[in-house]
């Protein structure tokens, strides 16, 4: 495929044969070599022949292949014109990262992570066919899609403060449970306040280095030492469920033949069944966010058993890496609402949208990018020139570069555990098998990934965070 | 003949399963799939249930057909051992797959280790010339 270097940062594949626009990758020399070598450009160049597409297709940094669209792929789409594509938000729908700081430093718990941990194992239930505590009515799981966070907050899990700084307010607007499956909402019931398994996490960090002090503290992050959660999860089976739903009613209602992939199935943005993809994707939005403040409210609790006291643990930020979304973004010379997908890839607003925290509008929105197990997380900060250059997204993770069946063969879950603990890292998982497959050397070099997000300039670095405690699901 | 066989990629489980009939490659790419999660040989068949599924064509009925596995750990925690008498016939456009899940629900005898969130149609293959073969990638 013709690959053409633009500069140190960014290749481009020409706009050819039936593509309606270019794609643009955002990488590394270093990088793009295990992007040249799995599915990824070919993916991507997939997306730039999908009806009404905008400007350019996005790669972002950590790249790897999907299934239909890249992980790390965006692209935005006309509303009149254009689609709207399951396959471009991907099968964990909301999958996202919650931060929470404390006024705790490294000093306060040492000695304590192992028992902290140990709590929240308790806590959070997680793995597979763990289902939660909450065992909802049909009626209420409906309300927590149409509320989202907010619902989890009404009922007793944490606090309003939260929600003004949750991407959406912890709510998406267009979300309508009547379009959900039985089958999904059948899945949602045991597995709302559930971490699930795979790459989720739920992490007790320290602020290793800070980059940008003022930006920092703008974000509640103020020294060297001081201690953060971070919780990794999604909208679990109920968002699965509605990929899997919405992919087939696209294929009954449109065929497959004229899609260069499959998986690549899409319906007009204004067409009925792209309405009812969106109403339910929403609602599945919803229960991601309320399954990550639910599960924040029992960290905070485990704090005040352990430690004595929550106070002073206030969220930083929670956002979306895979979803659908209407935002206004500059097209030729029109400021125009266009359909953004995000698959793998993190918002990346810049001072003065008002979509962010009033807080936080003077600087940005808070990146939430977090590494693979065990390896450091960073926390960005959005910018304006996103806006131009990827419809202001940037990465989402480190993205992996090696199966999780070749990590099963080169890896063995307690030696992890054992490395880890050398390094003074606490680790608890549901499965030694899920530790192995999630070792770090399956994955991409986070700094390298976080370097040319900061380099391009689609998310600054901020802070850097490690890990001192680890729940894998 | 092998059931099944694990290939190379990046992210995701992606797998071949084989049979003398189409039935047979079906019914091993279920157990290949729930291989990512459990050991099928350790599932004790105590439960039975009876699955009926309809696609516009194969492939369409191959992701419903695995789906149905998931579908039941999720809301039934029932862990598949093997899908038997599986049966696929033609009706009018639609295919029509029926077959007995045969397996056991969740308990603290069994071990899980893995979880598979979906079934993908990329790089999915249905070939026949002396056998079946079907190549699956499942999100995990």
């Amino acid at each position: 495929m013709d690959l053409k270097r633009i500069d140190d940062f960014a290749w481009e594949i020409p706009k050819h044969g039936s593509m309606r626009v270019p794609t643009v990758i955002y990488t590394s020399s270093k990088l793009l070599e295990s992007v040249k070598r799995d599915l990824t450009l070919k993916q991507a160049k997939n997306v730039a022949c999908l009806r009404g597409i905008q400007r350019m297709a996005y790669v972002m940094p950590d790249a790897h292949q999907g299934y239909g669209f890249p992980i790390g792929g965006v692209a935005a789409f006309d509303l009149d014109e254009g689609i709207i594509s399951p396959g471009g938000v991907g099968y964990d729908i909301n999958c996202g990262v919650r931060l929470l700081k404390t006024e705790y430093t490294e000093t306060d718990i040492r000695g304590r992570q192992r028992e902290l941990l140990v709590e929240i194992f308790k806590e959070v239930p997680a793995g597979v066919g763990k289902g939660g505590t909450t065992r909802l009515s049909r009626r209420a799981l409906e309300e927590v899609c149409i509320k989202g966070a907010e619902w989890a907050v009404e009922n007793g899990y944490g606090t309003k403060e939260d929600l003004l700084r949750t991407e959406e307010n912890g709510r998406m607007r267009g979300a309508v449970p009547g379009y959900l499956s039985q089958r999904a909402i059948e899945r949602g019931i045991p597995q709302l306040g559930t971490l699930g398994s795979g790459n989720h996490f739920l992490e007790i960090q320290k602020v290793s280095k800070i980059y940008e002090r003022q930006v920092a503290e703008v974000f509640g992050i103020h020294s060297v030492g001081q201690i953060l959660i971070m919780i990794h999860c999604g909208s679990r089976g109920l968002g699965h469920q509605v990929a899997s739903d919405y992919i087939r009613l696209m294929e009954n209602k449109f065929g497959t033949k004229e899609l260069p992939d499959r998986q690549l199935i899409n319906a007009p943005i204004r067409s009925k069944l792209g309405q009812q993809y969106y109403g339910s994707m929403s609602a599945a939005v919803n229960f991601a966010f309320a399954n990550r403040q639910m599960i924040a409210h029992w960290v905070r609790n485990v704090f005040a058993k352990i430690i004595g006291s929550s106070e002073g643990i206030d969220q930083v930020y929670d956002v979306c890496h895979n979803v659908a979304k209407f935002e206004k973004h500059r097209i030729g010379n029109e400021l125009k609402e266009v359909c953004i997908h995000r698959k793998g890839a993190t918002r990346s607003f810049g001072p003065g949208r008002e979509e962010i925290p009033a807080i936080y509008r003077s600087v940005g929105q808070p990146v939430l990018i977090p590494g693979s197990m065990g390896t450091a997380s960073y926390i960005l900060v959005g910018t304006s020139e996103a806006e131009k250059l990827s419809f202001s997204s940037t990465t989402h993770g480190a993205g992996r570069v090696m199966s999780r069946h070749e990590a099963l063969r080169r890896f063995k879950g307690e030696k992890i555990k054992q490395e880890l603990e050398s390094k003074g890292i606490e680790l608890i998982s549901t499965s030694w098998k899920g530790v192995a497959e999630e070792a770090s050397q399956a994955y991409k070099d986070i700094d390298e990934v976080v370097k040319v997000s900061h380099q391009v300039g689609i998310g600054r670095i901020v802070a850097k965070v490690v890990p001192i405690g680890v729940m894998k699901g | 003949m092998q059931r099944y066989r694990f290939l190379k990629h990046t992210a995701d489980a992606k797998f071949q399963a084989f049979g003398r009939t189409l039935e047979e490659a079906f019914s091993n790419t279920a157990i290949a799939m729930v291989s990512l999660m459990w050991d099928w040989e350790k599932i004790e068949k105590r439960e039975v249930i009876q699955v009926e599924v309809e696609g516009r064509d194969l492939k369409q009925l191959l992701v419903i057909f695995l789906e149905e596995a998931i579908y039941l750990l999720d809301t039934k925690n029932f862990l598949l051992s093997s899908a038997e008498r599986v049966k696929i016939e033609r009706r009018g456009r639609h295919y029509l797959l029926r077959a007995l899940f045969k397996g056991d629900r969740y308990s603290d005898k069994y071990k899980i280790f893995g979880n598979v969130k979906a079934v993908t149609y990329n790089e999915m293959k249905i070939k026949s010339n002396d056998f079946f073969m079907i190549q699956v990638v499942v999100d995990i």
